[in-house]
Order: C-alpha cells, then sequence, then structure tokens
C-alpha cells in the first residue's frame, strides 16, 4: 500500500502541470517506428491514422508525430515530452509490446488515454488493465489463438510450431497451443532478428510433421519462405496475419501464395467502411493498405468518434464515450469487452495473386463475432 | 536423430561459414594491409544486397543484379575510400571507429532515403532453386551453389595472393608499408584497389544471402560482429585465418543452436529446454572465441608472428 | 598554464549551465526540459566511466554498454523483485531502495568489467576493440533471450526506486540526485588523473615498456582502470534505468557502446568535462533533429565525422585549447 501511496504523490504533481494548459483544442501525440527495420508497420499504422484525419476534416484536432526507432527508451523519453510540453491529451502510435510496456502503464496513470493501433501485450489486458487503456486492434494472442482454431478446422493432426524467443514469441506459441487439438511434431525457438533458418528447416525435414505454424514478423517471415521455398519441403503453413501482411508479401514473393492466416481485417472484407477506406488510401498513397494501415485508420476513427459526443477533457465522459466504440470499424462489427479489448471476428485469410501484386483473401472465419481474449479474466475493471 | 539430419546441418554450417568467410577477408585484408579497423564494412554488404535486388527487380535477370551488387559495393567502397578512410590511416583507432560508426549512420540513413523503408525483394535465379538428392538427404540447390562459390572465391583471393603482381604489393603492404612505398608502388592506389576488393567481397556475400534472406536496412551489423569473432579466432590479417575461423563458426553455431536445445530436452520440459538451450546457443561462439583468447591472445593463425 | 585556467573555467560554466537550465524549467514549469538534463547527467556520468579507461588508460572499449545494461538490469530485477515480494536467488530479498541498488551496480559491473578485462586486456588495438565489442554481445543476446526478466520486451520499473528524504518521482529530485552524483564521480575522475596510479595509467598509454621496466605492472594498472571504468559505467545504467522506469537489452545493444564513445569524442577525449558536453549535444541533437526530420541519423553521422576529420580534441578543444598533457 504504502508503495501505491508514492506513486500517486509523485504523479498528481506531474498531472497537474499538465491539467493547466487545457485549451479547447486536441492534442494527439502519436509514438511509432519510423525509422530502422520495423519502419515499414509504423509508415502503415501512421498513414491510416492521417488519412482518417484528413476525411474528417476536424481543425480542433493537432496531431504530433514522433520517431521512436524502435527503442524503448526513446518512446519513454518522447511520452515525457509529449505530455510535459506539448500537453498531449491522447497519445497512440506504438507499434511493439516491448515499447507498450516501457510507455503505457505510467501514461495511463498519469489520466492520460493511451489508444494502442497495434500492440496489445497479455499483461495490459489482463492484470495490469486500466481505464485510461484502450486497444483498438487486437490483444496479442488473438490471432495466434485463431491459427490454432484453423489448424483443427483444417484437419492437421502434427503440426511443427516455431517462433523467435522472446515474450511476444513464447506467447505465440501458447495462443497457438490453447486452442489446437492435434499433436506438436517439434516446437523451436529461433533467435530473435536471426536470418538464417536452415537448421531449423532441416529439423522439419526430419520430423514427421503434417503442417507448420510459425510467427515469424517482418523480416524473419522473409527470410523463412525465402529459405523455405528453396527447401524442396512443401507442408502446409499457417500463421499469424501479420506475418504474412502488405509489408512483406512483395519481398516475399510467390513463395508465400496459398499460405493460410488470419486476421481480424482483410483487403477484401465486404462492407462500405473498408470498400471506402481500401479505395481511399490507394488513392492517396499509391499502394495496396496492409492490416497495420487498417488498425491506425480504426484507431483515428474510435477516437474521433468519442471527440464528437465529449469533450476530452473530461475524463470520465470521453471515457465513456471511447468504451461506447461508436465508429465504423473497416473491420465490420467492433465493440470493446471489460478490458477494453475488442470483441470482434477474426477470419481465415490465404495469400493470393490479384492482378500481378500479393494480397490477402478472406477463405472463412476462426471466430464469430463474439471473440474475447482470455485475459480479459484477470483484469477486474 | 537421423545421419541424413547431422550431415543437412553440417553442410548448413559449412554454406553459413563460407559466406561469413567473404565478409571477414575483406576485413582482415584491409586490417592487414592499411591497419584500419573499418565498422562499415557491414554496410557494403547491405548496398551488395540493396542493388543487387533493384537491378534484379528492373531486369529480372538475377545474375546482372548479382553484378549490380557487386560493381555498386567496390565503388562505394572505392569513393569512401578515397573521401573519408583515406584520412585515418595514421589516426589512432579510436578516430577510426568513430569516423566508421559515423559512416554507418550515414549510409544506413542513405540506403533508406534511396530505397525506402520497406524490404525490397530478392529470389535466386529459375535453375537455382528446389534441391538435389545427395544420396542420404535432400540439399537446397542454392545453398549448395553458395558453397562452391565460397570455395571458389576463397581459392581466387589465395590465387590473387600468392600469385599475381597486386598479390605481391598486398604482402609487401602487410610486411613493410615504407619499404614498399621505397620500392615506387603508387601506394595510394593500391589501398583504394584493396579497399574496393574488400568492399566487392562483402557486396558479393550481401547480394548472395539476400536471396535467401530479408534485404533490409540494418542487415549487415549483425553479419560485421560476426566476421570480428571470426577474425580475432583466426588472427588478424591472416586469409587463411579467417576461413578457419568462418568455418569454425558457421559449424559450431549452426550445430549449438541445434543440439544444446536437445540437450536440455533430455532432463528439463521440452518448453523450457527450447528456450534456455536457445539462450546457451547464442553465446557459444563468444564462450569459444574467449578460449582461443586464453590458450592463443593473437588467434589462431598470426600474420606477423 | 593560460589554457589550463581557461578549461577550468569553462568547466565550471558548463557545470552552472546543466544546473541553471533546469532550474529555470523548474521555475517555469517545464518538467520535461528537467527530464531531458537529468538524462544528460546520467549519460554523462556513463561517459566519464568509459573516459577513465579510454581517456587516460588509451583502452578503446567498444562494449561499456554491458556495464551499462547490467547496472540497468541490477535496478530493474531488484525493484522487480522487491514489487512482487519475491526472492532474488537463495533466499535473498530485492530492494527498491536506490543507494543499495547502486552498491549492487556497482559491485556486479566491477566483478564482469574484471572478468572480461581479464581476457580482453591480454591483446590491445584492434583486438581489444573487437573483442570488448563481442563479449558485449554475448551478454546482449543473453539478455535478449533468457526468458526470466522479459527478455526483449524488458522490465518495467512500475514505481522509481526510493531515494532517502527524496521523493523521486518529482522531476527536480531526480535531477538534484543525478547531478550530484555525476559531480561526485567527476570529482573522482579528477582526483585519479592526478593521482600516481593515474600518472602510471596515462604512461602506459603512452609507452607500456618504460613503465613495466620501473618495476609497475602495466596488465594489472590497466586492469583496474577498466575495473573502476565499469563501475562507473554500471552506476550510471542503474540510474538510467530508474529515470526511463525501464531496463530492455536495448541497453546493451552495440549502437549504445558507440553512442557512448560518441559522447566523450564530440565532449573531447580525456577532458574531464567531455562527456557532459557530449551528452548534452548527443540528446540535444536528437531531440532537436529527431522532431525535424526521420532522417535525423543520417546528419547526426555527417557531423560525427565532420568532427573526427577536422575538429580533433572535439568541442572543449575547440574552445579551450590543446590537451594539457599527452
Amino acid at each position: 500500500m504504502n508503495v501505491k501511496a508514492t506513486l500517486a504523490t509523485g504523479l498528481v504533481a506531474l498531472s497537474l502541470g499538465a491539467g493547466a494548459a487545457q485549451a479547447e483544442s486536441v492534442t494527439i501525440g502519436m509514438i511509432t517506428t519510423l525509422s530502422g527495420g520495423g519502419a515499414g508497420l509504423g509508415v502503415d499504422v501512421r498513414d491510416g491514422f492521417l488519412l482518417a484525419l484528413e476525411q474528417a476534416d476536424n481543425s480542433d484536432i493537432e496531431l504530433v508525430v514522433e520517431d521512436d526507432a524502435q527503442r524503448p527508451e526513446t518512446a519513454v523519453q518522447i511520452a515525457e515530452r509529449m505530455i510535459q510540453s506539448e500537453r498531449a491529451d491522447i497519445l497512440t502510435g506504438i507499434i511493439w509490446s516491448n515499447l507498450a510496456m516501457a510507455v503505457v502503464p505510467s501514461v495511463v496513470e498519469q489520466d492520460i488515454f493511451y489508444i494502442s493501433p497495434n500492440a496489445g501485450p497479455s499483461p495490459l489486458a489482463g492484470a495490469n488493465c486500466h481505464e485510461n487503456y484502450f486497444n483498438a486492434a487486437w490483444q496479442n494472442d488473438t490471432l495466434h489463438e485463431a491459427a490454432g482454431q484453423t489448424a483443427n478446422e483444417l484437419g492437421y493432426e502434427n503440426t511443427f510450431i516455431m517462433a523467435p524467443n522472446y515474450p511476444a514469441g513464447t506467447d505465440a506459441l501458447n495462443g497457438f497451443k490453447r486452442y489446437y487439438d492435434g499433436e506438436l511434431a517439434g516446437e523451436l525457438f529461433t533467435q530473435v532478428g536471426q536470418t538464417d533458418y536452415a537448421a531449423e528447416i532441416a529439423q522439419i525435414r526430419d520430423s514427421d510433421a503434417d503442417s507448420i505454424f510459425i510467427f515469424l514478423p517482418g523480416g524473419m517471415g522473409i527470410s523463412f519462405m525465402r529459405q523455405y521455398a528453396q527447401s524442396g519441403l512443401d507442408l502446409p503453413i499457417v500463421s499469424a496475419g501479420f506475418s504474412f501482411d502488405q509489408d512483406v508479401l512483395p519481398a516475399m514473393g510467390s513463395t508465400a501464395l496459398g499460405v493460410i492466416n488470419t486476421g481480424q481485417w482483410s483487403p477484401d472484407l465486404d462492407n462500405e467502411a473498408n470498400e471506402a477506406f481500401v479505395e481511399a488510401f490507394e488513392e492517396e498513397y499509391d499502394r495496396l493498405p496492409s492490416i497495420y494501415a487498417s488498425q491506425g485508420y480504426d484507431t483515428a476513427n474510435l477516437i474521433l468518434s468519442a471527440l464528437e459526443t465529449a469533450d476530452v477533457s473530461d475524463k470520465d465522459a470521453f471515457r465513456e464515450a471511447l468504451r461506447a466504440a461508436d465508429f465504423d470499424s473497416v473491420r465490420g462489427s467492433f465493440a470493446f469487452a471489460d478490458n477494453h479489448h475488442p470483441i470482434h471476428r477474426i477470419y481465415v485469410r490465404e495469400v493470393v495473386e490479384v492482378d500481378g501484386t500479393l494480397t490477402n483473401r478472406i477463405i472463412g472465419t476462426a471466430f464469430e463475432d463474439d471473440y474475447r481474449d482470455v485475459h480479459g479474466a484477470n483484469c477486474d475493471m | 536423430m537421423s545421419l541424413a539430419l547431422l550431415i543437412e546441418q553440417l553442410l548448413n554450417g559449412v554454406q553459413f561459414g563460407l559466406m561469413l568467410f567473404l565478409m571477414s577477408a575483406g576485413l582482415t585484408l584491409v586490417f592487414g594491409v592499411m591497419g584500419l579497423i573499418n565498422l562499415a564494412h557491414g554496410s557494403l554488404y547491405m548496398i551488395g544486397a540493396f542493388f543487387c535486388a533493384a537491378a534484379a527487380a528492373a531486369t529480372g535477370n538475377f545474375w546482372l543484379g548479382l553484378m549490380a551488387g557487386l560493381i555498386a559495393a567496390a565503388a562505394a567502397g572505392a569513393l569512401i575510400e578515397v573521401t573519408v578512410i583515406r584520412r585515418l590511416y595514421n589516426r589512432d583507432h579510436l578516430d577510426q571507429v568513430l569516423a566508421t560508426f559515423a559512416l554507418i549512420l550515414i549510409l544506413s540513413e542513405g540506403v533508406r532515403m534511396l530505397f525506402g523503408p520497406f524490404p525490397l525483394y530478392l529470389d535466386a535465379p529459375a535453375i537455382l532453386r528446389g534441391t538435389v538428392d545427395l544420396g542420404i538427404t535432400q540439399y537446397s540447390l542454392y545453398r549448395l551453389t553458395l558453397i562452391v562459390l565460397g570455395v571458389a572465391v576463397a581459392i581466387g583471393l589465395w590465387a590473387l595472393i600468392a600469385r599475381t603482381r597486386l598479390g605481391i604489393q598486398i604482402r609487401a603492404g602487410e610486411n613493410d608499408r615504407e619499404m614498399i612505398a621505397a620500392l615506387g608502388v603508387n601506394i595510394r592506389a593500391l589501398y583504394t584497389v584493396v579497399f574496393a576488393l574488400g568492399a566487392a567481397l562483402a557486396g558479393l556475400a550481401g547480394a548472395l544471402v539476400g536471396a535467401i534472406q530479408s534485404v533490409q536496412v540494418g542487415m549487415g551489423e549483425p553479419v560485421l560482429i560476426l566476421a570480428f569473432v571470426v577474425i580475432v579466432i583466426g588472427g588478424i590479417g591472416s586469409i587463411k585465418g579467417a576461413m578457419v575461423g568462418a568455418l569454425l563458426v558457421g559449424v559450431i553455431d549452426t550445430m549449438g543452436r541445434f543440439l544444446l536445445p536437445r540437450f536440455f530436452a533430455t532432463f528439463l520440459d521440452p518448453s523450457q529446454a527450447m528456450g534456455v538451450g536457445a539462450a546457451l546457443a547464442s553465446m557459444l561462439i563468444y564462450v569459444l572465441m574467449a578460449l582461443v583468447l586464453v590458450l592463443r591472445p593473437k588467434g589462431l593463425f598470426p600474420a606477423h608472428a | 598554464m593560460r589554457e589550463l585556467r581557461r578549461e577550468h573555467m569553462l568547466n565550471a560554466l558548463l557545470a552552472a549551465a546543466l544546473f541553471a537550465v533546469p532550474l529555470w524549467a523548474y521555475l517555469v514549469d517545464e518538467p520535461f526540459l528537467i527530464t531531458l538534463a537529468t538524462r544528460v547527467a546520467i549519460l554523462a556520468m556513463a561517459g566519464v566511466g568509459l573516459n577513465l579507461a579510454l581517456g587516460l588508460g588509451g583502452m578503446v572499449s567498444f562494449g561499456h554498454a554491458v556495464y551499462f545494461g547490467l547496472g540497468g538490469y541490477c535496478a530493474g530485477v531488484l525493484a522487480h523483485h522487491a514489487f512482487n515480494a519475491t526472492p532474488v536467488l537463495m533466499g535473498l530479498d530485492g530492494t527498491n531502495q536506490m543507494l543499495v541498488i547502486w552498491l549492487v551496480a556497482m559491485a556486479l559491473s566491477g566483478l564482469l568489467a574484471a572478468m572480461i578485462g581479464a581476457l580482453s586486456l591480454r591483446t590491445s588495438g584492434i583486438f581489444f576493440i573487437m573483442i570488448t565489442l563481442a563479449f558485449a554481445q554475448m551478454f546482449f543476446y543473453f539478455a535478449l533471450s533468457w526468458p526470466a526478466y522479459g527478455g526483449e520486451d524488458g522490465l518495467p520499473i512500475y514505481v522509481r526506486n526510493v531515494f532517502p528524504g527524496l521523493n523521486t518521482m518529482r522531476p527536480w529530485n531526480m535531477f538534484v540526485i543525478a547531478f550530484v552524483m555525476l559531480m561526485l564521480v567527476l570529482a573522482l575522475f579528477a582526483m585519479i588523473r592526478a593521482s600516481r596510479f593515474g600518472a602510471a595509467l596515462m604512461a602506459i598509454r603512452q609507452n607500456a615498456d618504460r613503465v613495466a621496466a620501473v618495476g609497475i605492472s602495466p596488465f594489472g594498472v590497466k586492469l583496474a582502470g577498466f575495473v573502476i571504468s565499469g563501475m562507473i559505467t554500471g552506476l550510471a545504467g542503474a540510474m538510467m534505468a530508474d529515470l526511463t522506469r525501464f531496463v530492455s537489452p536495448s541497453m546493451m545493444a552495440w549502437q549504445m557502446s558507440g553512442e557512448l564513445i560518441v559522447i566523450i569524442i564530440l565532449g573531447g577525449t580525456g577532458r574531464l568535462f567531455g562527456p557532459v558536453v557530449g551528452a548534452a549535444i548527443l540528446v540535444g541533437f536528437e531531440v532537436i533533429f529527431g522532431g525535424l526530420t526521420e532522417h535525423w541519423k543520417f546528419w547526426l553521422g555527417l557531423v560525427l565525422l565532420s568532427v573526427v576529420l577536422f575538429a580533433r580534441g572535439g568541442f572543449i578543444g575547440l574552445l579551450a585549447g590543446k590537451e594539457r598533457h599527452g
């Protein structure tokens, strides 16, 4: 108890300073990754977010965007500056779970809203959930759980599973195993940032697996798929959408064709909001939107919808407005569970080629509209 | 565990080692001849991969891309040597570290400005896709080609140094810098050529590996650090040492990643064994380096004994 | 002598500036500036540590981030166990007392520096640079993949550790702690430089054989210097973890080692206040240019390159003239 009291007094001092200069306009601070190897994801979240702001044409909103270079210390520093100097009311934009874990807990304690457009680490969905934290994307395990479910539906009975050796990787394998009913042909952790998968592919070859589940985001997935295609192995691959989306598909090339992956969104999703979004995004940026762009777009529209009914300086009213999630999500149905993470449908997608461009097409549903994550049970909100 | 698996892993280790050799050979040459530590060597690897990918995409031909990557890396190397590196030969190592660290920042951001933030596409040529039957195991044809190319380049490099006029000058430069200037060799030109040669080797490695890995900014530095380990193990300035060190590092790293988790799985539960095994496997080559240091502080094949 | 006096005046001016800027920020309620100044002070302290090995002893360590990170993990791990009321190992409890954490951080960093130094100092020159880098990389990978304490995700410190009599959550208090510690460490550096030990360290950089000839073991002196250097950098790491309330393997990454060297060179190698100036320039550059362009590292690279090629001696060298002794 004593510990908590110290925390509270310290933070009151901080937030008093932030509250003093409240103007009518709203300042949104976006901390995201715009440089280094993971920049593609941040660029897409930012572009999707900007597109929604442009369409809304709300002159009261001021957006400040800063590059965290995928470094936790930098992200913490930017968050402090945005709160203390720019007097930001709402923060958003972080791509990576480790950066979110560094930034979010102290931000929300200072009575600032944080809306996540990408990362959803399990502590923030469970024991460390917070009334000022909203996740407009997914809980980290969700798409992996859907992949486990999909493996069942496809009749896989002996899957080889593999992920990088870091907490998001462990979460991925646990998420998959939570829903998967079959046997495991093998389980491997790879190094973070690993570029050569020959040793792993050899072990898959040596096992009697009938399918493979991988979670290898970004460059790791590109490397694996190239090498897998040249290995002579031909086992079906099932994965979560983030390893097979518009940011990496062009670099993977035809080797990714036919991969089954799960996502809460897909460019061909059949609803009005999404058709308008995909068309506007292509018009504006001359490329197909990725799942990350769709999340940035949803995040912005969620914030805009809340601003329409409540003033951000009235924290309680604004929180209620966010919780209502009264906006047209590009993923169709969208609502918040008690832990402020989405209740949504998860689709099964397949990588296909349309007019010479690799993209995803929906081929089924893994979880129906009422899916919610398991960690919410540990959240007492 | 089958014999086929063991042999496939051994081949993987050798292939990895030979690519490391291409990186380390250039580094160790530049150390040996000019006494320069070049942190930006990894950036030249990246430049080779990016230009190869861009040219292969533009022409639709992998081999043209490979040439482009090689030439771009060599040209970038020569340019850097003339504008920056040349001023560093008489400086202490600290200045060299700092200047080439600055070059990493400049080249990485420069490549990103030029090619954008997303990874590039580069695939192996059609005739090298698929596998070959080695009797006991199937093996990727492209990886086998990398092994053959690696050995060929190593032999070529040996012939260049042992048999040509340039090689004599290089060897003389390693032994006595004043002497070779006195003999009337244009030492400025020689240094530029040696640096460009090292850059071309790095660019070649980057382009070749780029076809089976992700071509992205920052791809060079992990390889650079491994190349340092190779050179510490092999001995500075020694091409032979670089070869032995690279093969050792390649095989031990691959085997460690493969065998350590299995070893721990004999007495730990599988998930835990994977985590512990993978963590220790990532440290293995550094332990090897420490061992070599204790036994032979100048590396296995010291160039100037 | 005139140049020496000029450097003393410059140093006093720099210390005053580092205190005055956050004081002003405190008075006009700009807490972020205070946090930035705290960051500068802590980074400068890490730089002073490296300056001892690199500037005085000529040991170009390209792996000092490992001590910085280890210090950070000491703060993170001890606070983590104190927060959850679980033992660290073998019945030892965690703690949230900054002073205790600092002692542990210095002890462990010193131990690690002794081990790495004992191996690396068998070599010199380029070898030494590469080996220190490789050892740091080894611990970086270990921290990255070891499943306890968050691995790559890092370890948050939910509540800043406590200092007797001060509320460390207030930016100004945290700054004062960092500033006082920086001044103490600078005083230690000046004392060492003026001592017989410091003289031996500098003499070895010039000519190890001559020192050996008068009966001093160059290896022992260098190792002692290296260990003290690692301890100071480890202390700074523990404080940095408390400032950001977060520790992750990226504190040990090779880029961090590079930045520590950059901090020293920008300010001026071997200069007492060199790291202070270097840290201020680096943090200032990141904040100002990072807001202007996402390609700010390109420009940072160009600035660094120009400093190395054309402004040897760094910022202090430009203002206060040549180094006073070689």
